[in-house]
Order: C-alpha cells, then structure tokens, then sequence
C-alpha cells in the first residue's frame, strides 16, 4: 500500500487511539408463563417448581424441558432448604456489586428440584463453606417480598448434617 | 450434490406483542407443529440450526435458553446464526451435502416487542461512524427510497400500489398481521411520516416465529408425496458503508439470483422479503420479474415483519405452495442489514 500523504493541518498531531461511543438500549423483558407462575410464588414465600413429562423438576422453569422440548407445567411446591452443590468465595470488587468482599456465591439444589438455583451463602464464614452442606433460604421481610429472586436475602446453613452430593449428569439415565 | 428438499413448515401467527409468552414459549407450539407435519419425532432431526439475535430481547445468549424448545439434552448436532433464519437454512442446506445426516430442523423466532425495534437495529451499523448517530430503520429506507424517486426508478404511487397490494393479499394469510383493503389514492392521502415513506410504505412491528423441515433425497420422498426441492441458493452481501452502494438497484441480489438459477425456467410464484414498499420494486428489477404477476402472495414483509423470521417464511410460503400443488416452480427471498444489505436467493420446484 502506498504510503498516506496527509494534509499539512493532520500532519504531527496526535493519534486517535480509541473512540467512546455510548449505547443505551431499553427493554420490557417478558417473564414468560412459567417464570411468572414461579415469581408469584416468591411473592408468596412459595417456591414453585415445575415437573416435566420426563419427571425432572425444574426450578426455576423457563417453561421448556430440554430433554423433551415441551412445556413444563406440572406445578410442584419446594420446600426453601436444599444442598449446595457448589460454590465460589468471591474476592474481587466490581461495577454494581453492592456486596463487601469476600462473600459466597453457591449452587442450590432445593430438595425435590433437578436444577440447582444461584444465590448468596451468608451467616458463614468463608473458609467454612463446602459442597455437601446443607441451607435454607432467608427471606426478606413481609412488606418487602416482590416478585424477584431477592425476596430471598440468601441462603445460611440450617444445621443439619452434611450430605453426599450427585454432581450434575451423575447417574442420570435417559 | 446431494438433493434436499423442505418437506414441512409451520408458522406462528404474527402479532404485535406477545407479551405473555417468552421466546421458548411462544417457539414451541410450532416447533412440535413442523415436526407433526413432517411425521418427525424429535430424535429423528439429525441436525438443528436456528437463525435469531439476542439484542431483540437484550439478554445475551438468549439463544441458548431458547434451544430448550427442541430438547438438546442429551446432546444433540446444533447450530445458530445471529441473522435471519434463511440464513440457518442455508447452513443446514450445506451440512446435509456432507450426507452424514439426512435431516435438518430449522427455526427462527423474533420478539421485537420488548424493545425499540428502530433502535435496536442501528447497533448492526458501522460502529464507529454511523451507529453512534442512532438512524433508526425507516430513516435509513428512506434514504433509499428517495434516491429510487429521484432516479426515476419509480413514483410514489408505484410504491403505494406495491403496499396496497400486498395488504390485500395478506387478507387471505391468516397469520398476516396487518391486512386491509385500501385505494392507491388512500394510500396517497396519508402524511410522509419519513419523508417520502408514507405509515402505510413501512412494515409492522411483529413478534412471530417459522420452522421448516430439511429432508435429503430418498428421505425426502419417503417423508412426503411432493417435497420442495432446493434447486439453487445462494447469498450475496453489499459494502457496509452505505455511501458505496447504488441504493437504486441490488446487485447482490441480482447476483444471488443469478447464481440460484432464478432464470432458469417459469416462476409460477416468487416471495420476496421486501419490508418497504420500495424494495419490493429494486428486488424485482435484480431478480428479473418486474411484471410477474404472483409476488408476495401472502402480503410479504408489508403484512408481517418478525426480524429475524421474515426471511425464513418466505422460503416457507413458496414451500408450503410446492408441498400443496399449489406451484411447481418457485423463487424466496430473504434480506438482513440496512436497506437490503444482505441478499439471500432460493429456487424450490415440486416433482411434475
């Protein structure tokens, strides 16, 4: 390629190296019937699974089994203790994060569920949280349960004793 | 080259917002509907692909929630694209050549509701410097659309009598969206809202969903009586610099077309995916079929627009006349990015 002449007034200056060009996109997400049946449940205090043809419990429901591909819409009611399947200590600050570090972030098989949730261990040490331990859900005070997730502060141990836990895909059959 | 063929399709009927429904939930009645009509079960689709674009929803990798609707555990042979569902087609066209699998399952869905559609679609500009001046989608045709007037390209009563037209056909689609019965002249009355696009020259906003069945040769026939084969496709891209397009004429389109062998015998029935009125009149003038009689029979993207799906349905609607007798010989369409940047052109024919 030729070599670029460039007119005198763009000659010595300073390279652009990086251009900043905001983007702001809003949306009216649509929950969807199964997640809205769940969410009114956690408005409730409820914690509402959904059985799928093939048996799995899935909590919660986006409305499809992907085993089958069809709509799950058995409504099954899950009690808010489960096991933790696995977990993160969390050390690193970021944008938006609003939690003092280090804080514990776990995967939560409700007893009953198929699917594990995501939430917040807390009235735990960090260096005492481990796979097999056994917690219940904290909620949050009446007047503020909404329909979110957050209706559940987090999740502490309950106390009793550890369990062994299935890995995901571990003797599953199909 | 090995021979392939739709052999089912099923559309959901389009509307304005769905608003109760989330994507995997609106997909799946017609998921399970082609599948039906191709006497398919599930394990039987030997390779999925799928065509949709996560900024319509704003949630990133939306997609892959999405697949749930097929049943993807345990693992299945899975593919997507982030344009429209012509273009999942076309992959799953050229997996089945390899001839490792025989048949393709293919969908597209598209919920424009959740967001600002005109917005959402600047963000596939170029990002340094067009998107961050945010010209939503019907300026942008209108630019085209005033370059086609002042060509002498076309009058605006040309391009009222493409829009009256293909609403009048749409009364006769029942998963059209918009469809009425109205006069060049009334056409006409209306206000530019763009200037020179009229309301009535642009597309509906649409939420809206299209599966098609692939099916390979023997199996083809084995499915159903008449298959639809895929005797030619091929797709074509324009600069992304708009500057350096004629906006008048298409030749990727023309060039497509060519390739597909548009020209290669009667055209019985043409759908082209055309969402302004105008570009209906550039896609007939690069596909040879400026006075065909038999375009957008179903109203075209005019009567229905899900982004992401128009494409795909108008390889379905030339599909589903094949599968019926109802054509022998057809000619799809499919476009993405602004002012039909992208062309993709299919020729399907029914045995005689």
């Amino acid at each position: 390629m030729a070599d670029l002449v460039l007119p005198a007034s763009l000659q010595g200056v300073e390279p652009v190296r990086s251009v900043r060009t905001p983007a702001r996109l809003e949306y009216r997400y649509t929950a969807g019937e199964a997640t809205t049946r769940f969410l009114r449940g956690i408005e409730q205090r409820r914690i509402l699974g959904e059985r799928a043809p093939g048996g799995k419990v899935y909590v919660p429901s986006r409305g499809a089994d992907p085993q089958l591909g069809v709509p799950t819409a058995e409504q099954v009611e899950l009690p808010p203790v489960g096991t933790l399947t696995s977990f993160c200590v969390v050390n690193v600050a970021f944008y938006g994060q609003g939690m003092e570090i280090p804080y514990t972030s776990g995967l939560i098989l409700l007893d009953g569920a198929d699917l594990p949730i995501m939430h917040l261990i807390q009235e735990c040490p960090v260096e005492d949280v481990r796979i097999g331990m056994r917690v219940e859900a904290v909620w949050v005070d009446d007047g503020e349960l909404a329909p979110t997730l957050e209706s559940i502060r987090y999740f502490r141990p309950n106390g009793e004793p550890d369990v062994e836990v299935v890995q995901p895909g571990e003797g599953v059959t199909w | 080259m090995i021979e392939v063929a739709v052999v089912a399709t099923a559309q959901m009927p389009n509307v304005r917002a769905e608003t109760l429904r989330n994507e995997v939930e609106m997909l799946m009645p017609v998921l399970q509907e082609v599948r039906a009509r191709a006497g398919l079960d599930r394990t039987e689709i030997g390779f999925t692909c799928s065509g949709s674009t996560d900024y319509l929803c704003g949630q990133a990798f939306s997609f892959v929630s999405t697949l749930d609707g097929v049943g993807p555990w345990p693992p299945i042979q899975e593919s997507h694209v982030e344009m429209d569902g012509a273009w999942a087609l076309y992959e799953a066209w050229v997996k089945l050549q390899l001839g490792e699998v025989d048949t393709a399952l293919v969908y597209s869905y598209g919920k424009s509701s959740p967001g600002s559609i005109h917005e959402v679609l600047s963000r596939q500009l170029d990002p340094y410097h067009v998107a961050p001046l945010w010209p939503d989608a019907i300026g942008l045709a209108a630019l085209q659309a005033r370059a086609v007037l002042d060509a002498g390209k076309a009058t605006e009563a040309d391009l009222a009598e493409v829009a009256c037209r293909s609403r009048r056909a749409a009364l006769a689609n029942p998963n059209a969206q918009l469809r009425w019965d109205r006069s060049v002249e009334q056409h006409l009355a209306e206000e530019p809202i763009v200037d020179p696009l009229r309301r009535s020259d642009c597309p509906p906003i649409t939420d809206g969903a299209c599966a098609v069945v692939l099916a390979a040769g023997g199996r083809a026939r084995e499915l159903v009586e008449r298959p639809a084969w895929i005797r030619g496709i091929d797709h074509r891209v324009e600069p992304m610099a708009l500057g350096l397009r004629d906006l008048t004429s298409s030749e990727s389109a023309r060039l497509a077309a060519e390739r597909a062998g548009v020209g290669e015998g009667p055209v019985d029935v043409a759908e082209l995916h055309a969402p302004f009125s105008h570009q209906e009149l550039i896609l007939r003038a690069a596909l040879g079929l400026e006075d065909h009689p038999n375009v957008n029979p179903s109203g075209g993207a005019l009567a229905a627009n899900p982004v992401m799906v128009a494409g795909l349905t108008r390889i379905a609607e030339v599909s589903q006349r094949i599968l019926d007798g109802a054509a022998d010989r057809g000619v799809a369409h499919a476009t993405s990015g602004p002012c039909l940047q992208q062309n993709l052109v299919c020729v399907l024919e029914g045995d005689r």
